[in-house]
């Protein structure tokens, strides 16, 4: 970004505004991440900097909270984190399934109403999560599904498609249908046709879908809230106790747990819109 | 005659019109067929319970259903004066049943919400109905206490008859319906409904405004930047959007708390004094800052995508055609992304106006919104009826929102990451 030779002052000042308001709203967004990370090692129990960490001494720093998030008794992670990864796995696949063939439907020129259907299907991500969870809850508890691992699962489900079906429509939209034909033309039935020319090459659409859905379900909070019982009970769920009664350096621990996975889930997503990009280009 | 010989027929012999239109049909339900799986599911799971809910808030057939004989007694009653002998004997014939039944506690929540003061009595009146004799009813459950005797409640009662009610909703605007059935206020210092509702809409209108000013420059820089700075800095963005609500709400718990970061920082440079630490969280301020940082991605990523698309030659042209670099940018530059600001503004703002998460944990008294009220009233009072109807007045809000969205917009081009 560096300025013409003859740009006039009060441009150059400007720009350099331009570029100090940007850096702080940068700084806004990503430096409150950080501050977690130097103090879930804090060696004592306060949630601020001690003197001992300003001064960097090594005694200032330590494991015990990472300690105590994985032997701690009484600890309620261990389960919340089974929970979690069940709930969220099952959830994803749901969704995927449901999500790309409906996205298949609807990315169809043929495909009637297409407008009203595709608000129906976008509308979970929209509606207010608390009446979302108000409505499911009022659902699962005449099914018989409150507080069970399914009743979760299905409403992550409902939570977690919306995602895919964006994404996959997104991908399908670059789609070359006369490979299709292609194929049913040389004797594929459908169903394989799918498997062996459509999926692969929709295939990054469907899994960022799928990375959406999983995080939405495992970052889930307020549906669960609703649903759940004491052994339902999630990361999520342990961190919104935690944060409400007492904020620990425990919870801190997880919360870098949890920064450190997202930001694997991140450089997977990108990597794979690049990838989609890619095939997408070729085929044009 | 001379139409049949131009008709042209496939080698089956059907006309071509008729065989396109079967096969068309054919695709169109093939289409259907595929949506359909999800579309059941949604429905079973999500819409109808929403419909669930409207008869919910609108439903009042449980206390109809508890005193089934007063209200037939009731029909003849005008409401003026105290009700005769047949009232009375219903009502002690119902409450007898509901007290065998167990379910009399009920009955007490119920009509307490109707008019205050119905939960002791009522409990009185079940210690002396052990020992009511037959006949003269009326005189009976008069003496048990003062307010049996006074016209007022059992109005209360009768308003109760009908099997629908909009009373809840009246409830949320702070409003009721008084004795002679007219709308009225409630009385000043109760009328907290309304204050949230306010308060709802003005975070919400002013998380989006901020979230506009921050999240325009940062777009323009990451849309006109070179690939391979701009990719380093939509990391900036994007992990934000990866990352945890509650992690990032929790960031900010440290950072705002009276020992924390931003205000050791403010005394630091000598805004405020050691001795008075401004309180930052747990009030409106915490709302503000930590739902602006939270939904800041979501004004970016559209505002990028429209952004991304502008050819910077436009601004060229502009500034060669004799504009200044301000006059080009204002003429030419952002009218291009309007499309994207309306995108921006109506995601965060239908986003911000349901929030739940954060204004619960830093919003303490003063910055908490409807859906806290929604949430409270779920799980504390157990009024779900009450819940409901406030859940569906937040929804009918932003459907129209996502309507506005969807005929600007297009649902089909939200964008993610």
């Amino acid at each position: 970004m560096a300025l013409p030779k003859y740009t006039e002052t009060r441009y150059r000042i400007w720009h350099y505004f331009y570029l100090f308001i940007c850096t702080c709203v940068f700084f806004f967004l990503i430096a409150p991440l950080f501050v977690i990370f130097p103090l879930s090692f804090n060696a004592e129990e306060f949630l601020v900097f001690s003197d001992g960490m300003k001064r960097l001494d090594p005694d200032a720093f330590s494991l015990r909270w990472y300690k105590d998030m994985i032997y701690g008794t009484k600890n309620p992670w261990g389960l919340a984190t089974k929970n979690s990864f069940i709930i969220a796995t099952f959830a994803t696949i749901g969704s995927v399934i449901l999500g790309t063939v409906a996205a298949l439907g609807l990315s169809s020129r043929h495909m009637p109403y297409k407008g009203i259907i595709m608000a129906t299907l976008i509308s979970p991500m929209i509606v207010p999560l608390i009446i979302s969870g108000v409505a499911i809850f009022f659902f699962m508890a005449k099914a018989g599904l409150a507080a069970t691992h399914t009743g979760i699962i299905l409403a992550h489900i409902v939570l977690g498609t919306p995602f895919v079906v964006i994404t996959v429509t997104a991908t399908l939209s670059g789609f070359d249908h006369s490979v299709t034909r292609a194929a049913s033309s040389l004797g594929s039935d459908p169903v394989n046709t799918f498997m062996k020319i459509t999926l692969p090459l929709i295939l990054p659409g469907v899994i960022s879908g799928g990375l959406f859905a999983f995080v939405t379900s495992f970052d889930e909070v307020v549906v669960v809230l609703f649903l759940a019982g004491l052994e339902n009970t999630t990361i999520p769920i342990q961190m919104w106790t935690g944060l409400r009664e007492q904020l620990s350096p425990t919870i801190l621990a997880v919360a870098t747990c949890l920064i450190v996975l997202s930001t694997l889930i991140l450089v997977t997503a990108e990597l794979l819109r690049r990838r989609s990009e890619r095939i997408r280009g070729i085929n044009r | 005659m001379s139409s049949e010989t131009k008709q042209i027929l496939t080698t089956d012999g059907i006309p071509l019109e008729v065989s396109l239109k079967k096969a068309e049909k054919k695709n169109k339900i093939k289409a259907f067929l595929l949506v359909a799986p999800l579309l059941l599911f949604l429905i079973i799971t999500y819409i109808f319970p929403i419909g669930e809910m409207l008869f919910r808030s609108v439903d009042d057939r449980m206390v109809t259903n508890m005193l089934p004989k007063t209200f037939k007694a009731m029909e003849k009653w005008d409401g003026k004066e105290l009700p005769p002998e047949e009232v009375f004997e219903a009502f002690y014939l119902d409450y007898k049943f509901l007290v065998e039944e167990k379910t009399f506690g009920k009955l007490a929540t119920q009509l307490n919400y109707e008019k205050n003061g119905f939960k002791s009595i009522l409990k009185k009146l079940q210690r002396k109905m052990k020992k009511f004799e037959q006949g003269n009813y009326k005189e009976q459950i008069m003496n048990v206490h003062k307010r049996w005797a006074n016209v007022e409640y059992w109005r209360a009662i009768k308003r109760r008859a009908p099997d629908i009610t909009y009373s809840k909703y009246l409830k949320a605007m702070d409003m009721y319906e008084n004795e002679d059935g007219k709308i009225s206020q409630v009385s000043e210092d109760r009328r907290v409904h309304r204050i949230l509702w306010l308060r709802t809409l003005e975070i919400a209108f002013f998380v989006t405004i901020l979230c506009f000013l921050m999240a325009y420059p940062i777009a323009h820089l990451l849309a006109t930047l070179p690939m391979k700075y701009s990719n380093l800095l939509m990391i900036c963005v994007l992990l934000p959007f990866w990352t945890s609500l509650l992690v990032r709400t929790a960031s900010w718990m440290i950072l705002l708390q009276q020992q924390g970061i931003v205000n050791d920082f403010f005394v630091w440079i000598g805004l405020v004094g050691e001795e008075n630490r401004p309180e930052m969280m747990y009030n409106k301020t915490g709302t503000y800052v930590a739902m602006t940082q939270i939904l800041l991605p979501f004004m970016v990523l559209p505002l990028y995508s429209v952004m991304k698309t502008i050819s910077p030659s436009l601004m060229r042209a502009g500034k060669s055609l004799g504009g200044t670099p301000f006059v080009a940018f204002w003429k030419v530059y952002f009218p291009l992304t309007i499309p994207g600001i309306g995108a921006g503004c109506l995601l965060v703002f239908i986003l911000a106006i349901g929030y739940y998460i954060t204004p619960a944990l830093v919003g303490g008294a003063s910055g908490t919104l409807i859906s806290n009220q929604i949430a409270f009233h779920m799980k504390s009072t157990l009024d779900w009826s009450f819940a409901s109807a406030m859940g569906l007045m937040l929804l009918t809000g932003v459907l129209v929102i996502y309507w506005i969205y969807n005929k600007l917009v297009g649902v089909d081009n939200i964008k993610l990451g």
